[in-house]
């Protein structure tokens, strides 16, 4: 099993659900972050004074899903959120141990 | 109910009839109505104003201070009223007869006897009053997000009670400015520089907001709600017709419906130049428009053509109003190059405006003259300057006027009242 967890511009978050859910991807968990990259942020004018915006709003989204969909979900995500300006986001893999579903008990793959 | 309505319908016939004949043609009894309906309605519409200098101040404070913010329109008006009630109007209003006040006659306003003119004396009490709660709705903008309530307030009982009467008594109530031939016809001087004025004491003796002025840079505090600040802004030009249009004080004759009328005009188009020529500034200077800009820009507008808004040609109107935003677009981030933390431009906008608008008079006002105009504008702004330095020098020694800065960060509105204006809403 494998988490990912993708950010990615706010705007894109319903071409992203819908590309994840044509996948058969059975949930997802998402979270309004913060943050910056390489632009380290930007600047804005408020009444002529120059002020820094250095947290840029983001949507994180969490799935954790079977070894072999892996590439085709980290694809699925990259067509969908992908603009080609800067501020796209990035996507992170790591190994998921266990998963258990509360209710039944179920574990690891049956869980998710 | 059959009486008054033939009442009316007489008082139309005769207003008709006087289409061509002279205009006092209409009968007494009408002129008193319709000169009464005019302080009422005027009266009512800049009432309203309250409401949006509440709402505008609601708006730029950051959402930590709106509460507080809204709790200072609201009782600020109440207590100019009553200020007004006890002491302000006679003093501004009674046996000045070219001097400096009236009388101190406190809680004798209405004047029965003063019914027997031309129109009814609570009407005007009424509409004399809510000019000079405008006044004080000025001050608190600028010196929102860290002034004490209390000593605010009281600063508002003596703005109101005292010196606005006082320097308001040398121009409308027949007092040395008007026997020299100032002019300023709905106070572009007498109500918003001296709110101004007021407030740019209070500015510079409370000091900025903590972490505004930091090392020499500006740290921007955007607003809390853009939408409540533009909404205040449109409730105040609404009101401003009945400030201005008001302002000719009569009703009763064809020559004072069409004055009221031009007024309504001069001063719509007037507020329009300051918003347009606020859109085209902020785009060159900053690259977009700045929306509290435009907000300032109007009342800006607004402001400028308060002191002769009936005299100018409409396109001078744009062209007066119009400067108006000028100025605010350059005086907003000059004030902050000074490190005077004026919250929502109040200082630009009826101050600095309103000194415009005064001296712009004899542009289309051949009785006046600019050195008129000028002691007008020197006189009343050495005279609010000054008193309202030595109140708010005596409120800082003694009750203390400013939070602590922990208060501050924490926003004053829990530290002062406990109360948040958004509970709900996610930090």
């Amino acid at each position: 099993m494998k988490l990912i967890t993708a950010i990615i511009k706010p705007f894109k978050l319903d071409d992203v659900r819908k590309a994840l859910v044509d996948l058969g991807i059975e949930g997802m968990t998402v979270t309004e972050v913060k943050g910056f990259g390489r632009q380290k942020g930007h600047t804005e004018v408020y009444r002529g004074a120059e002020y820094e915006v250095n947290f840029i709003p983001k949507i994180q989204i969490d799935i954790v899903i079977k070894d072999e969909i892996l590439d085709s979900a980290t694809s699925a995500i990259v067509e969908s959120a992908k603009t080609d300006k800067v501020g796209d986001g990035k996507i992170f893999v790591f190994d998921v141990t266990s998963a258990i579903r509360i209710r039944t008990g179920e574990v690891d793959a049956e869980a998710l | 109910m059959l009486k008054k309505l033939l009442f009316l319908v007489i008082g139309f016939s005769s207003v008709t009839y006087a289409m061509t004949e002279p205009a006092n043609a209409a009968a007494e009894d009408t002129v008193y109505v319709f000169n009464t309906l005019l302080f009422l309605i005027g009266g009512f519409l800049v009432m309203w104003m309250a409401a949006g200098f509440a709402m505008l101040e609601a708006g730029m404070v950051r959402s930590k201070s709106v509460a507080m913010q809204c709790t200072k329109n609201i009782s600020l008006y109440a207590i100019a009223g009553i200020a007004f009630w006890v002491l302000g109007y006679n003093l501004m209003y009674d046996g000045v007869d070219g001097g400096f006040f009236g009388s101190f006659t406190a809680f004798s306003v209405p004047d029965p006897s003063a019914d027997a003119g031309d129109y009814s004396a609570a009407s005007d009490w009424f509409f004399q009053m809510v000019f000079c709660a405008t006044t004080a709705s000025i001050v608190s903008g600028t010196l929102a997000e860290r002034i004490k309530l209390i000593p605010f307030l009281i600063f508002v009982v003596l703005l109101c009670g005292v010196i606005y009467p006082i320097q308001g008594a040398w121009q409308w109530g027949g007092g040395f400015l008007s026997e020299l031939g100032f002019s300023d016809f709905a106070g572009s001087t007498i109500v918003h520089s001296t709110g101004g004025w007021a407030a740019l004491m209070g500015a510079l003796i409370l000091g900025a907001r903590a972490g505004r002025y930091v090392d020499g840079k500006v740290t921007a505090m955007p607003g809390s709600s853009m939408p409540l600040a533009t909404l205040g802004t449109f409730i105040l030009w609404l009101g401003w017709f009945g400030f201005n249009g008001g302002s000719q004080l009569a009703l009763g004759s064809l020559e004072d419906a069409s004055s009221v009328s031009k007024i309504f005009m001069n001063t719509n188009l007037a507020a329009a130049g300051g918003v347009v020529t606020a859109i085209i500034l902020t785009q060159i200077l900053y690259k977009k428009v700045d929306l509290t800009m435009c907000l300032n820009g109007a009342l800006a507008g607004l402001v400028s053509i308060t002191a002769e808004p009936l005299m100018p040609s409409p396109l001078s109107a744009i062209i007066i109003g119009g400067i108006g935003g000028v100025i605010v677009v350059f005086a907003v981030p000059m004030l902050d190059k000074l490190k005077i933390d004026d919250v929502v431009g109040a200082i630009p906008v009826h101050l600095l405006a309103g000194i415009w608008g005064t001296l712009v008079v004899p542009w289309s006002n051949p009785d006046t003259s600019l050195i008129t105009q000028f002691i007008g504008v020197i006189s009343i702004g050495l005279f609010v300057s000054a008193i309202s330095a030595v109140v708010w020098f005596v409120l800082k020694s003694t009750i203390g006027i400013r939070v602590s800065e922990e208060a501050e960060q924490v926003g004053i509105d829990k530290a002062e009242l406990g109360m948040e204006a958004y509970p709900d809403f996610t930090k």
